[in-house]
């Protein structure tokens, strides 16, 4: 068959997207053209945009093509952050890895994989559940990784990685001062890396949607019963979507933590895990694309309303009530949906003729 | 045993707040089946209300309250017209992300207009307090106040959506918005006077919880929001008795855990609590058992 | 009760419900005693029925008889309170939904059960999910495995969608199909997943007699193409009468009569039970 199918396309533009505005992104940080040069706070925004990117579509795996909603994905993130920063100091106090490219690498490795352990171990009760109730088990458990992040403390000593929960007399210099978050930590996370991820995430989500498992997925968020009578494994699918988004998140988490010098665990809170849901929701439920649009401008947003700097949040939120409401409201649905029809429209009829 | 029972005592007073965010919610999920984020900065604006009533217009205590009461009431049925009635037809993501920007709206509203700096809430109850054992338990007046003022309002509301004409307009929107609609009912309006109730309580919630810990900052709304909402899950979403039980049992479980298992881990604690309940119970204690018919 | 075979215990084969050319093979489906109590009102009591491996056979009953309640229970929706279900002479005691579906039965919904969002054939492709394997990582790496076994989808799905006609739908999402077509996709769905009993819950309903007739050859077809047995639960007499070799009444949970076409309509109990008050048949 020689006809490229919608997904393909669809996807292609994505990953097209994704590119160019890296590229473009490049041109400016690097001011190539000149006068044509990034401000200092959008610079530093460049590795979070990207994080929040990640977060975004990983939470959009959850909550729209699995169908359950999360309120707790900032858990994830938190404990792939702190995992990458002991990592990375553990990896160069005790192996004398310099090479920070491939320390960044396995560090971010190495969050995905702790995050998706916890996604194992988080996802077995809560899937059991369905609706409201899910949510508040995803939002409580958000909540304890908070809290239990807090008591953690880690130090390095000598090449060894010494642990403790809730007693900070640990020997040596420390990698996690419990409340006080991570410390000294080398910042090796960069805007390239940060692009690479966004490029796996995407390879990962999208392959997958587009696969047996992710139709089964999907088959399960839209009619359960249905997918039972078909045969489909309910509960392992629905595994498989939320350990992917977790060990997905664990590794924007890894890449976030060694952006800073010290975080601390009330960053990852419940505010964190809104505002990606609020990128999700906003980019479209079930669209990545939307996800991603949607979490770097929002990201950028309350920087360029920097001016307003008191108000800023206040608009922030009469914005994201007013989007809701106009995006809702029946009439302009169906209007947009009828432009949206007649260029689709206009363009179908374009490719009937080609083929004439 | 005298500890644990000052313990016991602050967890109930602590449990009995709870309890009246959670009816707040509770009700407003059995009838609009939503979850209103911005029910907790409900609470706030109730605590700055009565701070302001007290301290700027020097009025008596009941006047601070029922002017706190009067402000949440007219704000719930604000929001409730302009935000979330739109959206009834909406998927429920929509309305909960419309709450969200509800709650950051109120918060942020807070924060230009009172600032970051906590503000230390009046006492506005002077009853003493209570001395048992010879002296070695004492429990402050407040607790006394706030269990008094959860029984009030729990037994009030009972009686309200059982024998009242809007009580039983409630219950039957709650169970089917249209055959309520067929029967006659306003079910706008309706829904308007559950929000109005559901933030009267919330000021009386902020104002108590103000009492017990007067650190009022734009922000002391959401923890007991979501612990609050916590509760009614616990106790079983929708159900009235549910939410006074899940409270009092979630203020019980944070001030034991808090004081006997480990300080940092308390919220932890009350939330692996809940999450035991939900999966011996999915639906919350006095939740009733959903059957998907096929 | 007019019907001797109900007084029989075992599941044996009573001549004139079984097809005589199925009488040599082991029956898709022998329900004994299947039954299920809901708070102590029997739902569904002292079923039994028995299919032949290429029979066509109807469940029919007055509104609230317990018949979707029976499917639920073949299929194990409801896990039945007693009795037992063989399936192609296996027990399917302790199975789940899953695992019957895997052992050889598919069924379709009184209320349509698509997956709304996905295109038809997405649908059918969900269909073939234990049909045509491979993992999730071949899937997000795109291994050679992936390819062949997306590639053999690709092609088998046309051929199911062929079998009703509904090739040249494939791209649309199955949502926005108009409502007969949504039934045939939801039967093309349960014939991917390679039954050897297809259960179909009232497949004629809105449907206008000429959709009715091709239905009902569609499904003789069905039955004959891939030597499949079908029970059938319908309203409409004329499909039921017309097409089904055994037919069973249910009322109040019970079995009042099994035979064939011409047997039940001339019941006595069947008449005054169900057809005596519609004036059909």
């Amino acid at each position: 068959m020689k006809k490229i199918s919608k997904t393909t396309k669809s996807n292609f533009i994505t990953y097209a997207l994704v590119i160019v505005a890296f590229i473009f992104c490049q041109i400016w940080l690097k001011g190539v053209i000149p006068g044509f040069k990034m401000g200092k706070a959008l610079r530093g925004q460049m590795v979070p945009i990207c994080v929040y990117i990640v977060m975004a579509i990983s939470l959009n795996l959850v909550v729209g093509i699995s169908g359950e909603l999360s309120l707790g994905h900032a858990g994830f993130m938190s404990v792939g952050a702190f995992t990458g920063a002991v990592a990375s100091a553990w990896l160069l106090g005790a192996f004398a890895m310099e090479n920070e490219i491939l320390r960044l690498i396995i560090a971010m490795l190495m969050g995905g994989c702790i995050a998706a352990i916890a996604g194992v171990i988080i996802g077995v009760p809560v899937l059991r559940l369905r609706g409201d109730y899910l949510a508040i088990v995803t939002l409580a458990f958000g909540e304890i990784i908070k809290n239990v992040m807090n008591c953690m403390y880690f130090s390095l000593d000598g090449g060894r990685l010494y642990v403790a929960f809730n007693d900070p007399s640990l020997p040596g210099k420390m990698l996690i001062d419990g409340p006080k978050g991570t410390k000294g930590v080398s910042t090796i996370a960069s805007f390239g890396m940060g692009f690479a991820l966004i490029i796996v995430t995407l390879i990962v989500v999208l392959n997958l949607i587009n696969s047996r498992s992710g139709r089964a997925i999907m088959a399960i968020r839209d009619n359960r019963i249905a997918a039972e009578s078909v045969g489909l494994n309910i509960t392992k699918y629905k595994m498989m979507a939320f350990v992917t988004s977790s060990a997905i998140c664990g590794m924007a988490g890894a890449l976030y933590g060694l952006n800073y010098s010290s975080v601390v665990a009330t960053k990852f809170n419940f505010n964190t895990s809104i505002l990606v849901l609020v990128f999700v929701v906003l980019g479209g439920i079930g669209n990545i694309r939307g996800s991603i649009i949607a979490a770097a401008l929002l990201t950028i947003l309350p920087e360029l309303l920097r001016e307003f700097a008191d108000y800023r949040m206040l608009v922030y939120a009469i914005v994201l009530i007013l989007v809701m409401l106009a995006t809702n409201n029946p009439k302009l649905r169906l209007l947009i949906d009828n432009i949206v029809g007649k260029i689709k429209g206009g363009k179908h009829s374009a490719k009937e003729a080609d083929k004439a | 045993m005298v500890s644990f029972l000052t313990y016991l005592v602050n967890g109930i007073s602590l449990g009995s707040v709870y309890a009246i965010i959670a009816l707040g919610y509770t009700m407003v999920y059995g009838i609009a089946k939503m979850l209103n984020f911005a029910h907790g900065d409900v609470i706030m604006i109730g605590g700055y209300m009565a701070y302001c009533a007290a301290m700027y217009m020097k009025l008596p205590v009941i006047v601070c309250v029922l002017f706190a009461m009067v402000i949440c009431t007219l704000l719930g049925i604000l929001i409730e017209r302009f935000a979330y009635k739109p959206l009834r037809m909406a998927t429920s993501l929509a309305v909960l992300i419309t709450a969200i920007g509800m709650s950051y709206l109120l918060q942020n509203a807070a924060l230009l207009i009172w600032g970051s700096t906590p503000k230390s809430f009046p006492q506005l109850f002077n009853f003493g307090s209570m001395k048992l054992f010879d002296g070695e338990m004492i429990i402050p007046g407040t607790s006394v106040l706030t269990i008094a003022a959860n029984i009030v309002i729990m037994l009030l509301l009972t009686w309200f959506t059982g024998k009242t004409k809007m009580g039983k307009a409630m219950r039957a929107v709650s169970e089917d918005k249209g055959a309520a609609e067929l029967m006659g009912i306003n079910v706008n309006q309706t829904i308007s006077t559950t929000f109005a109730i559901g933030s009267a309580l919330a000021a009386v919630a902020g104002i108590l919880l103000c009492s017990s810990y007067p650190n009022l900052m734009p922000t002391t709304g959401s923890m007991p929001g979501i612990k609050a909402f916590t509760a009614a899950v616990f106790g079983g979403i929708g159900s009235i008795p549910g939410a006074m039980i899940g409270g009092i049992l979630l203020g019980i479980i944070e001030i034991l855990g808090k004081a006997y298992v480990s300080q940092e881990l308390g919220d932890a604690f009350v939330f692996a609590v809940l999450i035991v309940v939900l999966l011996v119970k999915p639906t919350g204690l006095l939740g009733k058992k959903i059957h998907e018919k096929v | 009760m007019s019907m001797r075979s109900e007084t029989k215990m075992v599941p044996t084969r009573p001549v004139g419900i079984v097809p005589e050319r199925d009488l040599d093979h082991c029956p898709v489906l022998e329900a004994s005693h299947l039954g299920i109590e809901f708070g102590g009102l029997h739902a569904v009591d002292d079923f039994n029925l028995v299919i032949g491996k290429t029979e066509i056979a109807g469940l029919i009953g007055p509104n609230g008889a317990g018949k979707t309640t029976v499917f639920n229970l073949l299929t194990k929706v409801y896990q039945p309170t007693m009795g037992t279900i063989l399936l192609n002479g296996r027990d399917t005691a302790g199975m789940n939904t899953i695992q019957v579906n895997q052992h050889g039965i598919a069924r379709t919904f009184q209320n349509i059960r698509l997956f709304n969002n996905m295109s038809v054939e997405d649908n059918v492709r969900i269909g073939l999910h234990n049909q045509i394997k491979y993992g999730m990582f071949s899937g997000i790496f795109r291994l050679p495995t992936f390819w062949k076994n997306e590639k053999r989808q690709h092609e088998k799905a046309p051929d199911l969608l062929s079998i009703l006609n509904r090739q040249d739908m494939a791209d649309v999402p199955a949502g926005s199909l108009p409502y007969g077509a949504q039934r045939r996709l939801e039967i093309i769905r349960a014939l991917a997943t390679n039954p050897s009993l297809l259960l179909l819950d009232e497949p004629a309903a809105g449907m206008n007699p000429h959709e009715t007739e091709e239905l009902m050859q569609n499904i003789v077809k069905i039955r004959d193409q891939f030597q499949i047995a079908v029970l059938l639960i319908e309203h409409d007499m004329n499909l039921v009468m017309g097409i089904c070799e055994g037919i069973c009444v249910l009322n109040f949970g019970k079995i009042i009569a099994k035979g064939t076409a011409a047997e039940i309509q001339s019941n006595p109990t069947v008449i005054e039970a169900y057809l005596g008050k519609r004036k059909e048949g």
